[in-house]
C-alpha cells in the first residue's frame, strides 16, 4: 500500500468500513447501526472513528478487530480505529436501511429516541404506551414483556396475535 | 470478516487475538479519546473523584452479577445482569479516566504484566482502597432488596450522573451523558418492580415493605459529599451531592407513594466513609470472590 493514502483510496476504504456488520445484530452493517462515526486518513493510516452503543457493550473490542481485519483484508496496513464517546450514541443515527433489515429479522425497531435535556429525567412508572408492530405479523397488538432482552439494546415482546416472542431495538 | 453464522467458524478464521472469543479482548476503553486535563483541573484530585464514581458502579455490578442464576425467573435475570453490565461498562471508562488523569493511583504490578491501568484498579486494591459508598457493597438479600437497593442507588446516580453532563471534564462529561441515558432505564426498572412487590402477594408486600428501611441507613451517606468531591465543585468538574437531595426525595416519595408505602424515619449506618476507604465486612468477602483470579496470576492474559 502507498505511503500516503489517496482521496480513491480512503473513499475505498470508507465502503470497506461502512459495510463490516455489528456481531451481536449481523443483519445491520456499522453504518447501518450508526457506531461509524468517521473514516479518515492521517499520513499512512486510516483513521475509524466508532462510538459504542452501551458504555458496557461487549462487542466493543470485536468491532474493533473486524474493522481491522476488513481493512487489512482490502490492502490497508496501517489502521487505527478510535473511540468517540461525545455526542452518546441514540437509535436515533440507525438509518432507514438497517430498520428495515431489523424488521425483516424478526426484530421491532426502534421507535424515536426520548429528548435529552439537562435538567432531572422523568420517572416513568407505567409502561410506554406506545404502539409496537410485531415485526413477524405485523399486529399492533403486542406486549412488553421484559423492559431488558438478550443484548444491551433490547427489550423483550410477545406479540398477542401470532403469539411469537419478539425482541425490540429499545430508544436510548 | 467473522464468520457470524457459524461460531466455530468465526473462532478458527481469526487472525487477530482480539477476537479468539467473543466478548473478549478487553483493549483501551478510551483509544482515541482525549484525555488532556483542562486547564486549571488537577490530575490527582480529578483521578480520586473518577475512581469514587467508577468503584460506585464497579461494587454495585458485582453485587447484580451474583444474581445470575438466582434471579426469580429467567427474565429478571437478564434484566439484573444487563443492568450489572452496563455499570461495568461505566466503571471501565471511569477507571481509565482516573488513570489517564493520574498515573500514580494504578498499584504497581510484577514486570512483564500485561494488565492495563482499569485492570489493576478493580483487580489489585485492597477493600481499604475502593472510595464506593457503602450502599453498593452491602451483601445481596432477597429480591426486593435488590430492586430497594436498585432504586435508591440508580435515583442518586441518575441525578448525579444528570448534572455530570456538564462537567468541565470532557471525558467525564460524556462518560456521564452515555451513563445517565442508561441509568434512567435501571431507575424505571427498579421503580415499577416496588410499586408491582407492594401491590403484588401479602408475601410480596411484606418483603419489600422490610427492604426499603433495611437500606435507608446506608442513604445519608450518598449525601454527605467528601473533601475531594466538594473540591472539584468550584472548578465545574464534580457535583456537590448534598444539592441533589430534594431531587431524590422527590422522585423516592413518588414510588413509594405511588407504592403505598412510608416514606422510613431511620438514622444512618454510623461509621462508615465509604468514600474514605471505610467499608463493612461485606466488601472484603466480594473484592476476595472478585479479585482471586487475577490476583493468582498477575502476569496472566485473557
Amino acid at each position: 500500500m502507498a505511503v500516503t493514502i489517496t482521496p480513491v483510496d480512503l473513499e475505498r476504504a470508507r465502503k470497506v468500513a461502512a459495510t463490516v456488520r455489528d456481531p451481536e445484530m449481523p443483519m445491520l452493517t456499522l453504518a447501518d447501526l450508526g457506531v461509524l462515526r468517521d473514516v479518515a486518513s492521517v499520513g499512512s493510516a486510516v483513521v475509524v472513528t466508532i462510538t459504542p452503543t452501551y458504555s458496557g457493550c461487549p462487542a466493543m473490542a470485536t468491532i474493533r478487530a473486524d474493522l481491522v481485519v476488513a481493512l487489512h483484508a482490502a490492502g490497508f496496513d496501517d489502521v487505527d480505529v478510535r473511540t468517540a464517546l461525545d455526542p452518546p450514541w441514540s437509535t436515533d443515527w440507525i438509518s432507514a436501511d438497517g430498520r428495515r433489515a431489523l424488521t425483516e429479522h424478526g426484530i421491532a425497531p426502534p421507535g424515536p429516541a426520548h429528548a435529552r435535556s439537562a435538567g432531572p429525567v422523568a420517572l416513568t412508572l407505567a409502561a410506554p404506551s406506545r404502539t409496537t408492530h410485531c415485526p413477524l405479523c405485523g399486529s399492533a397488538d403486542t406486549q412488553e414483556t421484559s423492559y431488558f432482552g438478550s443484548t444491551a439494546c433490547t427489550a423483550l415482546h410477545q406479540c398477542r396475535r401470532c403469539g411469537e416472542p419478539f425482541a425490540r431495538v429499545k430508544e436510548i | 470478516m467473522i464468520d457470524h453464522d457459524n461460531a466455530y467458524g468465526g473462532l478458527v478464521e481469526a487472525r487477530d487475538d482480539a477476537r479468539w472469543a467473543f466478548g473478549t479482548g478487553f483493549d483501551d476503553p478510551l483509544a482515541g479519546v482525549d484525555t488532556t486535563l483542562p486547564p486549571g483541573v488537577d490530575g490527582g484530585a480529578l483521578a480520586v473523584y473518577c475512581l469514587m464514581l467508577a468503584d460506585d458502579a464497579l461494587v454495585a455490578s458485582q453485587r447484580l452479577a451474583q444474581w445470575s442464576t438466582h434471579a426469580p425467573e429467567l427474565e429478571e435475570e437478564v434484566a439484573l445482569a444487563n443492568i450489572g453490565l452496563d455499570l461495568l461498562g461505566q466503571a471501565r471508562l471511569l477507571l481509565a479516566r482516573a488513570a489517564a488523569a493520574d498515573a500514580s493511583v494504578v498499584p504497581a504490578l510484577p514486570a512483564g504484566s500485561p494488565v492495563p491501568p482499569e485492570d489493576a484498579l478493580a483487580f489489585f486494591r485492597g477493600a481499604s482502597e475502593f472510595r464506593n459508598v457503602v450502599l453498593c457493597e452491602i451483601a445481596n438479600g432477597d429480591f426486593a432488596d435488590a430492586v430497594a437497593r436498585l432504586l435508591i442507588f440508580s435515583t442518586w446516580r441518575l441525578a448525579l450522573l444528570q448534572r455530570l453532563r456538564s462537567s468541565a471534564d470532557p471525558v467525564l462529561a460524556a462518560v456521564a451523558a452515555k451513563g445517565a441515558n442508561e441509568v434512567t432505564y435501571h431507575r424505571d426498572y427498579a421503580a415499577r418492580w416496588v410499586v408491582t412487590l407492594a401491590g403484588g402477594t401479602d408475601l410480596s408486600r411484606r418483603r419489600i415493605a422490610a427492604a426499603i428501611p433495611r437500606v435507608w441507613p446506608y442513604v445519608a451517606e450518598l449525601f454527605t459529599g467528601h473533601p475531594t468531591e466538594r473540591s472539584l465543585v468550584a472548578t465545574g468538574v464534580g457535583v456537590d451531592t448534598a444539592e441533589l437531595r430534594p431531587e431524590f426525595d422527590k422522585v423516592i416519595g413518588t414510588v413509594l407513594h405511588a407504592a403505598g408505602l412510608p416514606v422510613p424515619d431511620i438514622a444512618d449506618a454510623v461509621g462508615m466513609t465509604g468514600r474514605d476507604g471505610a467499608h463493612s465486612a461485606a466488601l472484603d468477602a466480594m473484592l476476595a470472590e472478585m479479585q482471586d483470579v487475577a490476583r493468582t496470576h498477575p502476569i496472566g492474559r485473557w
